[in-house]
């Protein structure tokens, strides 16, 4: 599917975050990322903890400063200064939905407050009825009743907390939403339900997800595409479909060996692939992206490339195309 | 097939204190482990897993006790131990636990290889030296390069997979009988999860061990185990081979549990969960515990509690649709014919397929 013609909502030009480790030491997080997230989309960045994801989306949320290149945001820049009408802008159409709702809801309020924070701090409401109508709409949005107002974080479940998680950033009317491992806290049984009413809301209000998770069985079934990122390093961004079926990058394919399958003949018998960067192209060269297929891009060299081109050419004759 | 049963816990009741309240935390539990089999218990949170499992080593929380049933490890009945001292020589020696977070089961300001020789020291009498040449060799063995180098250094310097192998180090450290791993690979990223599994899987038939996985993924499972129990309310509710319990289960709550998986997701259509929330363990439980969460919840279901029926050999599940009286009812479409599904996703040109 061509990418020409789409509405680009976020773009991330070159952009690198690097952190200060005491003197003259810098740990580069993230390296040169460079993608385009389209209105509408579900865009997800795949990768282990340490690999700079959740760094790279917290650089959209303002919360980290990209070191080089730039975010812009509905054609905008957002990173860097920017005037502070402008930010507040930002926060608004741009929320975040938590890995741990235990932990990102405060614990001695109540969820009408934990649900209205924002509405207050930009005073989004006309009166106190209108207020109170957002938050049961929020509410009701996500599955909870308006009795559940007057309660507190702790006496819900895991997956209730996520819905307030999700009600409290909803209630903002955002755009754009990172959801940084919105389920990995939560029970297999209630994971589907969280990602459910995602999908829901994103159909509802055309929403657009930058969903962070480290576990492609889940990415599969939520994102439209996908990027795999490793050590700061973006190696492989594709459409879902196309990334499940003709995997190309030596690290991709090592994630997708590990993902356990529900079955005990076919998983005592699957080869868990390590992924070696030893065995990549050693000649100094730099890598860059470059584009394999249409939407489906490789960071390599140009000889890993001519690799990559056969491996795939390959694949789809295998196929039959 | 004759086996040896190694551990045998019989008719098990652990119960908590909790605000002049008492939580029924575990309801009549028995379990036989085999000799050098891998067993997983699955479940959600709060179904009891762990605290089942606690009460092989003693090590249920101070507001916690066994009120009933006994666990016999060779002739002792682990029940009976009270004191720290006279779990000496099991607790760790005999049966050894691997936790979650390797993060917190190791200090973090002393050095890795001080935390391994302790442990080889107070159960063997050895030499401060021969100790550290023990270290070092099972360091080593669970895959630490450069073992000798790193044998000083602190836990912060190692990496979450890298101290998971230590806590199996420091758990192998005593040649136990039994490792309980409790959730050993949550924490942990999915390729340092596959890695810990293969290590722990090839200890096992190097040391010939017997496994006792504490497990939430079934995924997970489907990669271990022998032989499985899934685990809901307080008490195992099926139990049986990997094969049955993945291919031929019997209670809704399996039925539920396999259907969640996102690996079974199809694209564009809902993901099918379980409503509800588990039972709270404070009340007395009535009936069948899954059946206010079961579409398919039989009358009798919220009435009386089911027996286990027997399905096979070595399959049992405590469920009414298993009694010759009760009405035909199929397991779920999404976990149809599992394995002919798995298979298309992981053969050449499935979603999971790798080469």
């Amino acid at each position: 599917m061509s990418n020409k013609g789409r509405e680009v909502i976020l773009s991330i030009k070159h952009v690198d975050v690097t952190f200060e480790q005491g003197h003259k030491k810098k740990l580069v997080a993230v390296k040169d990322a460079n993608f385009d997230i389209y209105k509408g989309e579900t865009f997800a960045l795949v990768g282990e903890s340490g690999s700079g994801k959740t760094t790279l989306g917290r650089a959209i949320m303002r919360i980290n400063p990209c070191s080089a290149g730039e975010i812009l945001f509905e054609g905008k820049r957002i990173s860097g200064k920017i005037p502070k009408s402008e930010d507040r802008d930002v926060i608004r159409n741009i929320q975040m939905i938590f890995q741990d709702p235990a932990a990102s809801l405060n614990e001695r309020a109540t969820i009408d407050y934990c649900v209205s924070e924002g509405l207050y701090n930009f005073h989004l409401y006309e009166n106190e009825e209108d207020r109170t109508a957002k938050v049961d709409k929020a509410l009701n949005d996500v599955g909870l009743l308006p009795e559940h107002k007057s309660r507190y974080p702790h006496e819900f479940s895991g997956g209730q907390r996520q819905r307030v998680g999700i009600a409290r950033a909803m209630i903002m009317n955002p755009k754009f939403i990172v959801a940084d491992e919105p389920i990995s806290a939560l029970d297999v049984s209630i994971r589907a339900q969280v990602l459910n009413l995602m999908n829901k809301l994103k159909a509802e209000r055309n929403l657009t997800y930058l969903f962070i998770a480290h576990d492609l069985s889940v990415v599969r079934f939520i994102a439209d595409r996908i990027a795999v990122i490793h050590h700061g390093e973006i190696v492989e961004i594709a459409e879902s479909e196309t990334l499940f079926e003709y995997p190309v990058h030596p690290y991709t394919i090592s994630l997708l060996s590990a993902v356990p399958m529900p079955d005990p003949v076919v998983e005592k018998s699957r080869k868990h692939i390590v992924y070696d960067p030893s065995k990549l192209d050693q000649s100094g060269e730099e890598r860059v992206m470059r584009e394999l297929r249409p939407g489906h891009f490789i960071h390599c060299t140009n000889k890993e490339f001519e690799e990559y081109q056969e491996k795939i050419a390959q694949m789809e004759k295998e196929r039959g195309l | 097939m004759e086996r040896n049963v190694i551990i045998s816990a019989k008719d098990i009741e652990v119960k908590f204190r909790v605000r002049d309240k008492y939580l029924t935390a575990i309801r009549n539990v028995s379990l036989d482990l085999y000799e050098g089999e891998t067993f997983a218990i699955v479940g959600e949170s709060g179904s009891g897993k762990s605290v089942f499992t606690k009460t092989f080593t003693g090590m249920l929380e101070s507001n916690g006790m066994i009120s009933n049933g006994s666990v016999m490890f060779h002739d002792t009945d682990l029940t009976k131990l009270k004191k720290d001292k006279e779990w000496e020589g099991i607790r760790g020696a005999k049966i050894a636990t691997i936790f979650q977070d390797p993060m917190t089961s190791l200090d973090p300001i002393r050095t890795i290889g001080s935390q391994i020789t302790e442990v080889i020291e107070k159960h063997q009498k050895i030499s401060k030296d021969e100790a550290k040449k023990q270290a070092i060799d099972i360091m080593e063995r669970v895959g630490i390069p450069g073992a000798a180098d790193r044998f000083d250094e602190y836990p912060f310097q190692y990496s979450g997979g890298m101290r998971q192998r230590i806590v199996i180090a420091i758990a192998l450290s005593c040649h136990p009988e039994i490792l309980i791993c409790d959730e050993p690979t949550t924490a942990l990223d999915v390729t340092i999860q596959a890695q810990i599994i293969d290590l722990i899987r090839s200890l096992q038939k190097e040391l010939g061990f017997t496994t006792l996985y504490i497990t939430h993924d079934l995924g997970v499972v489907a990669n271990v185990a022998d032989r499985v129990g899934v685990m809901y309310g307080g008490q195992i509710v099926e139990y049986g081979t990997v094969e049955e319990i993945f291919f031929e289960p019997q209670h809704p709550y399996t039925w539920a549990l396999l259907s969640a998986l996102p690996q079974l997701g199809v694209k564009g259509q809902d993901l099918y969960y379980i409503t509800g929330t588990p039972p709270s363990l404070y009340n007395k439980i009535k009936g069948d515990a899954f059946a206010p969460r079961n579409e398919r919840a039989l009358n009798i279901d919220f009435v009386e509690e089911p027996p286990f029926f027997q399905v096979s050999d070595t399959h049992f599940a405590k469920t009414w649709l298993l009694d010759p009286r009760a009405p035909k009812v199929e397991k779920p479409e999404a976990i149809h014919d599992l394995h002919e599904k798995i298979k298309k996703m992981t053969d050449k040109g499935g979603a999971f397929h790798v080469e």
